[in-house]
């Protein structure tokens, strides 16, 4: 059919365009002005993203396989160039990170125009690399992306090099993330020398039906960089620093997507290559542990924050764990639920940085004590788009229906309960009401000015009264930075009431897990996707409605909670059995690059033990 | 954590490293061996392109994606480290007096620069014939232009290097490799195919667009390179903080009250 | 004994990756801690070309001495290594510039003394 050939010959075209826009903005940009820079990144990631949105809706009927160079496999199967594959997942991924870019770049209309900051070349650059890492088929290529989208945030990161701190968290961002990415280098040398292959779905063949220890040890040592992209724990550490201290719009863009690719990559290099190996025995009980722990960790830092930003890191952190949770059971339907929930905790995680972004621009702090009643100071329209939007957000965050974050999360919780986790709800809930909650709670004291001055446990951490204004907005916040965020919201609530959406992603989820259909159609050309029974579109039950209503319910209670802790008997200072333990949590969040090395260290090994048969 | 902590930590993690790397080696086939299947197929394309020096066909022919990927995280650390070292507020230029250097290294570097930039356009340009290419070839020029700052002439060495125009040569280079892949496309109807007529193996003029990626990227480190000494020399030779004597002035009046 | 030594490189590879690591654990001083990473990265060429090496094998350069039958080592892991050193290069120029601002803002290069992001 003609145009067939068109979607495969286009799809580099989707990393090749924003490189070349990059390069052209570092040769010529600083003797443009800033508005035109910014005007022709915009239409940059706009024409990616209408790419992404073709590449979506060619997906929806077929896999989209390139071989660059057209170096195709021959007869026995085996090539030697380099494969991209598209289906509806890693289409959905790519859009999602155009989109939040655009997002972010309207945001930050007038930010870093002083000369030299090259902060539009760098975004392009990270938009680059995470679109080459998600369409990648080959692990050496997925490497050289994630370098890619390496080196571009920790600039980005750091770009406020006035400011102490965000060079140090850049730093540790740094070290980190490269220590394990050659740890992958590591994992990718040892399969190539087993098997001669770099390619996913050649590699699928080679390793099939293998069930020795070495299997298990080149998976965990080529996940691991993917793993502390994530922010699972022990590798999370690096995470909350850099989200302290990098720039708003490059936080919507690490929580709401960079985070997720980390876990596209290690489901992706599993699901194609090693499910019939031995580590497919292990996987469920891997992800379990990492995930309870995970969102154990992030609920509970997530509480003991009063810097907003680092709050707010530390939510994504609890999240990664409950996807991690809800995946272990390694069943279509709950797949289908996270990537829902991906999608609308992208939509309002960036909302609520966003609106964290405002304040400090607004008041200069981003330290929820110092900002305590400073919502109620904000005049007129703005204060009233601010507050709304910030409430919206948080109540999305917690699981408010329609919101597509609270659909995500009840059809994983659905999921669970019927693969026979019957606590997979509870935790779920317990872990959404306690960082909602936090967020909630941010939303009382800041906004509403509710609850007495803040003392004892919660006055330890981090304050975010050394945060410096990115943007001197003065009196009046700028139209374009509360649409934004408007905008963020409006979609998190739409993606849930779009039956579309949902059965979308059902079917994307059934076709991510077909290994079989991804070999034929990256090494044989059978790109079309199996006939199956189109379920009916899951969407908002009674079921999803009760136990999102909970989960409302038990957030609100932990923020009024914490709000008027003070004023119930016996709140005043919690018992050592709690103080000891929060104590010792946060201090192993030290800020020091030496010991996040010695905690990845302990997690290789801990990860490998995990996976170990029997 | 306290540092005796972090000992005792770093033991056990190390153990756990060691154990899990020890038992991913021992299933990894013994050093030296004949099995190496990727070889094959790569040596067979490689001289179906008529190019002989295989590891330049596959950087710039059969894997020139992860190549281009590469050569792309070059220019945005360069990117990178401009945005990081850009002089902030209190900073300003000043010119330092030269460095008194040896007479001896003042002749052997007024020796060996011509000799190097010579080397390093020849590696760069027989990348496909012999050991060398895009990469090594732009080092070894770009670290042959700083052997005028070894030898002292630093003054000497940023007027040769005009900086706007190396960070044009830098982009060219991303430019040209994209619009050379863009060619492939048009052409063949996929990116980064080598669509040029391959010639005969062994010549100067062989293996089709190998030769012309790898001057690309050549152009592209050299003046990465340059962009990257030039950012790290400026701060440890030109750039000085501005002392703060306002501040200090209002506060001895403050004092004085 | 042979069995030893067929596994001989991958051991050494393995210890410059942990002598970097270790390295960027106790540092006390970030530029060191840069430089280890460096060293840890080393190590991953030593792996990879370990992982090529064919005994009785030549360079992969044909012409004429080396002819279409003449064994020769791997390139593919040599144009991987190709990759890394860039990789390598481009990462720790970055990470030496933000040391560089750490040292102008703090005052001190070492990690330990750097407080700012507790908590």
């Amino acid at each position: 059919m003609p145009g067939d050939e068109t979607a495969e010959q286009l799809l580099p075209l989707l990393v090749i365009i924003p490189i070349f826009a990059a390069a052209v903005l570092i040769a010529v940009g600083q003797r443009l002005p800033g508005r035109l820079v910014g005007a022709v990144t915009l239409i940059v990631v706009g024409l990616v993203g209408v790419g992404d949105t073709a590449a979506l809706i060619i997906t929806w009927h077929r896999r989209i396989v390139s071989w660059l160079g057209g170096w195709r496999p021959g007869r026995g199967g085996s090539g030697v160039g380099i494969a991209f594959q598209a289906d509806q997942l890693s289409a959905g991924l790519i859009l999602l990170a155009a989109g939040l870019m655009i997002v972010a770049l309207a945001f930050s209309w007038h930010y870093f125009q002083t000369p030299g900051s090259h902060f539009h070349a760098l975004m392009l650059f990270f938009l680059a690399g995470m679109t080459g890492f998600a369409l990648a088929g080959d692990i050496f290529t997925m490497f050289v992306f994630f370098e890619l989208m390496g080196v571009a945030a920790y600039a980005l990161t750091g770009l406020k090099v006035e400011d102490p701190s965000a060079v140090q968290g850049a730093i540790n961002f740094g070290i980190v993330n490269s220590v394990a990415a050659y740890l992958s280098l590591i994992g990718i040398g040892m399969v190539y020398a087993r098997t001669g292959e770099l390619n996913l779905a050649e590699l699928s063949r080679s390793l099939a039906g293998d069930h020795s220890p070495f299997v298990v040890i080149a998976f965990v040592l080529l996940c691991i960089g993917f793993l502390v992209k994530a922010a699972v724990v022990p590798f999370h550490f690096w995470l909350d620093d850099a989200h302290a201290v990098a720039p708003t719009p490059v936080c919507v863009l690490f929580s709401g997507v960079m985070v997720e690719l980390g876990l596209y990559g290690v489901l992706r290099v599993y699901q194609v290559s090693f499910a019939d190996t031995a580590v497919a025995d292990g996987i469920g009980r891997l992800l379990l542990v990492l995930g309870i722990a995970t969102a154990a960790v992030g609920a509970v830092m997530c509480l003991l924050q009063r810097h907003l930003k680092r709050l707010l890191a530390y939510s994504t952190i609890a999240h990664m764990g409950m996807f991690l949770v809800a995946l272990s059971t390694g069943d279509p339907e709950s797949l289908a639920g996270i990537m829902l929930f991906v999608l609308g905790h992208a939509a309002v995680k960036g909302a609520l940085f966003l609106c964290a972004g405002i304040l400090l621009d607004r008041f200069g702090s981003i330290d929820e004590f110092t900002l305590w009643g400073a919502g109620r100071r904000l005049r007129g329209w703005d204060g009233i788009g601010v507050r709304s939007i910030f409430g919206l957000a948080a109540l999305g965050l917690a699981g408010l229906p329609p919101f597509a974050a609270g659909l995500g999360k009840s059809l994983a919780e659905t999921a669970m309960s019927e693969a026979g986790a019957g606590w997979g709800p509870a935790f779920m809930i317990i872990v959404s009401a306690l960082t909602g909650g936090a967020v909630l709670r941010v939303w009382l004291r800041v906004v509403v000015g509710a609850g007495s001055e803040p003392e004892g446990i919660e006055a330890e951490g981090m304050s975010g009264d050394e945060e410096q204004m990115e943007v001197d907005v003065g009196e009046d916040i700028p139209n374009r930075m509360i649409i934004s965020a408007g905008v963020l919201v409006a979609i998190g609530c739409g993606l849930g009431l779009v039956p579309s959406i949902s059965a979308g992603v059902t079917a994307a989820a059934a076709r991510f897990l077909d290994t079989h259909g991804y070999v034929a159609a990256v090494l044989h050309g059978r790109i079309g996707y199996p006939r199956a029974a189109a379920p009916a579109p899951p969407g908002w039950d009674l079921h999803g409605l009760l136990l999102s209503g909970l989960t409302m319910a038990a957030a609100c209670a932990v923020a009024a909670l914490a709000v008027l802790r003070p004023r119930l008997p016996g709140g005043q200072r919690p018992s050592r059995v709690v103080r000891t333990p929060v104590r010792l949590l946060r201090r192993m969040h030290s800020g020091r690059v030496g010991d996040y090395v010695v905690w990845l260290l302990i997690g290789v090994g801990v990860t490998a033990a995990m996976l170990a048969p029997g | 954590m306290s540092r005796r902590v972090r000992m005792i930590l770093l033991v056990v993690g190390l153990l756990g490293a060691v154990t899990v790397l020890a038992v991913g080696v021992s299933g990894l086939p013994a050093f030296g061996g004949h099995h190496h299947p990727y070889r094959d197929l790569a040596v067979a394309a490689s001289l179906r392109h008529a190019t002989a020096n295989v590891v330049s066909a596959v950087n710039f022919d059969q894997r020139a994606l992860d190549t281009f990927g590469e050569e792309t995280i070059l220019v945005a650390s360069v990117a990178g480290v401009a945005a990081l070292l850009r002089p902030v507020r209190r900073e300003r230029r000043r010119r330092r007096p030269d460095v008194p250097v040896m007479d001896s290294t003042r002749l052997l570097t007024a020796v060996f620069f011509p000799v190097t930039l010579l080397i390093g356009i020849d590696v760069m340009a027989h990348g496909a014939i012999t050991p060398g290419g895009g990469f090594q070839g732009g080092v070894v020029l770009a670290t042959g232009i700083h052997l005028l700052y070894v030898g002292g002439r630093y003054r000497l060495l940023e007027r040769m290097r005009p900086l706007p125009l190396f960070e044009i040569t830098e982009a060219a280079g991303l430019v040209i490799f994209i619009a050379i892949g863009a060619a492939g496309l048009a052409v063949a109807g996929h990116v980064f195919t080598n669509i040029l007529p391959q010639g005969q193996l062994g010549r100067l003029i062989s293996s089709g667009t190998v030769v012309l990626l790898s001057g690309a990227v050549g152009m592209a480190v050299v003046s990465s390179v340059v962009i990257l000494l030039a950012g790290f020399l400026d701060q440890a030779l030109a750039l000085e903080e501005v002392p703060d004597t306002d501040q200090d002035s209002d506060g001895a009046e403050e004092a004085a009250r | 004994m042979t069995a030893v030594l067929g596994y001989y490189p991958y051991a050494v590879a393995g210890a410059i990756v942990l002598l970097g690591l270790v390295g960027i654990a106790i540092s006390r001083d970030l530029v060191h801690a840069v430089v280890c990473l460096s060293v840890c990265q080393s190590g991953t060429y030593v792996f990879l070309l370990a992982v090529g090496f064919q005994y009785g094998g030549v360079a992969p350069i044909f012409g004429s001495t080396v002819h279409r039958g003449t064994p020769v080592v791997d390139p593919v892991v040599q144009a991987l290594s190709l990759t890394d050193i860039v990789v390598s290069a481009a990462v720790t120029s970055m990470l030496l510039a933000l040391v560089i601002q750490i040292a102008k803002r703090r005052g001190t290069v070492d990690p330990d003394e750097l407080r700012s992001l507790k908590g």
